[in-house]
């Protein structure tokens, strides 16, 4: 069913999601915690990081589309910019966040993640306007 | 952290993700066979996590207490919440998610032990 956005295939991404929303929120979490002043810029990323993980995975796993759509587009254009600026601006970053490197430090995995999703949510909203052609329905 | 249960979790959750894969490339959800063998490894990560403790509990600290715990918590928790949520999905692709929680395992093993001995 297309308004399904969190079953099938969907259901994975609402477990790396929430995987994500879980250690992103968690390491955020002890480094604001215990040694805030070191790389504050870092830190608070990695929060506001760990913050839309959480709101995409709840959006993903109540099949919210429009939210989904929402925290997932920010989740791309923040890993695209982050991961830009650390790179050219390292001296910001002395202290790893999630999205520093296009989040080389999760093997990629925020990178590809909010490719995925999108990827996800348009393959529904496609198949909900029509018919999905019997190419389109296959496995990968 | 250098106990037998680690070692133990590796392998078990290593081969209950294999396991999962027949499932996935078979297009079959999780069986109760394989449940149960989430189950197994559940209590050997509850091993773990209980020696964790027990270490705290002497006296012994790690390099970042916090982190650490942090660790033991999500340790204990991911692989029944991967269990849930490929109940929930009775589908080659709640297959998908007892094999992705059953290969967080090992890394998280992996980190505590870092996180204990003061590595990253």
């Amino acid at each position: 069913m297309a308004d399904r956005v969190g079953t099938g295939p969907g259901r994975v991404l609402v477990a790396v999601y929430g995987l994500f929303a879980l250690s992103a929120t968690a390491r955020a979490g002890v480094q604001l915690g215990t040694k805030y002043g070191h790389a504050p810029l870092a830190y608070l990323l990695s929060a506001l990081a760990g913050v839309i993980y959480i709101v995409a995975t709840v959006a993903l796993a109540t099949s919210r589309r429009r939210l989904a759509l929402g925290c997932i587009s920010v989740e791309l254009a923040g890993v695209l910019a982050v991961g830009t600026v650390s790179l050219l601006r390292p001296s910001l970053f002395p202290d790893a966040s999630v999205w520093s490197g296009y989040g080389s430090g999760y093997g990629y995995v925020p990178l590809v993640l909010p490719v995925v999703g999108l990827w996800w949510l348009a393959r529904g909203s496609r198949a909900r306007s029509g018919p999905v052609p019997p190419a389109d329905r296959g496995e990968a | 952290m250098t106990q037998w249960t680690a070692t133990a979790v590796a392998v078990g959750s290593l081969a209950v993700a294999l396991w999962c894969l027949v499932g996935v490339l078979r297009h079959r959800p999780v069986q109760p066979a394989q449940f149960a063998g989430m189950a197994v490894v559940e209590l050997l990560v509850l091993a773990h996590v209980g020696y964790g403790v027990a270490y705290l509990l002497r006296g012994d600290r790690p390099a970042s207490l916090v982190t650490f715990i942090g660790y033991l918590v999500a340790f204990a928790v991911i692989l029944p919440l991967g269990a849930a949520l490929a109940w929930l999905e009775p589908t080659r692709w709640g297959s998908v998610v007892a094999m992705s929680a059953c290969l967080v395992d090992p890394v998280l093993v992996l980190r505590i032990h870092q996180v204990w001995s003061g590595v990253g």
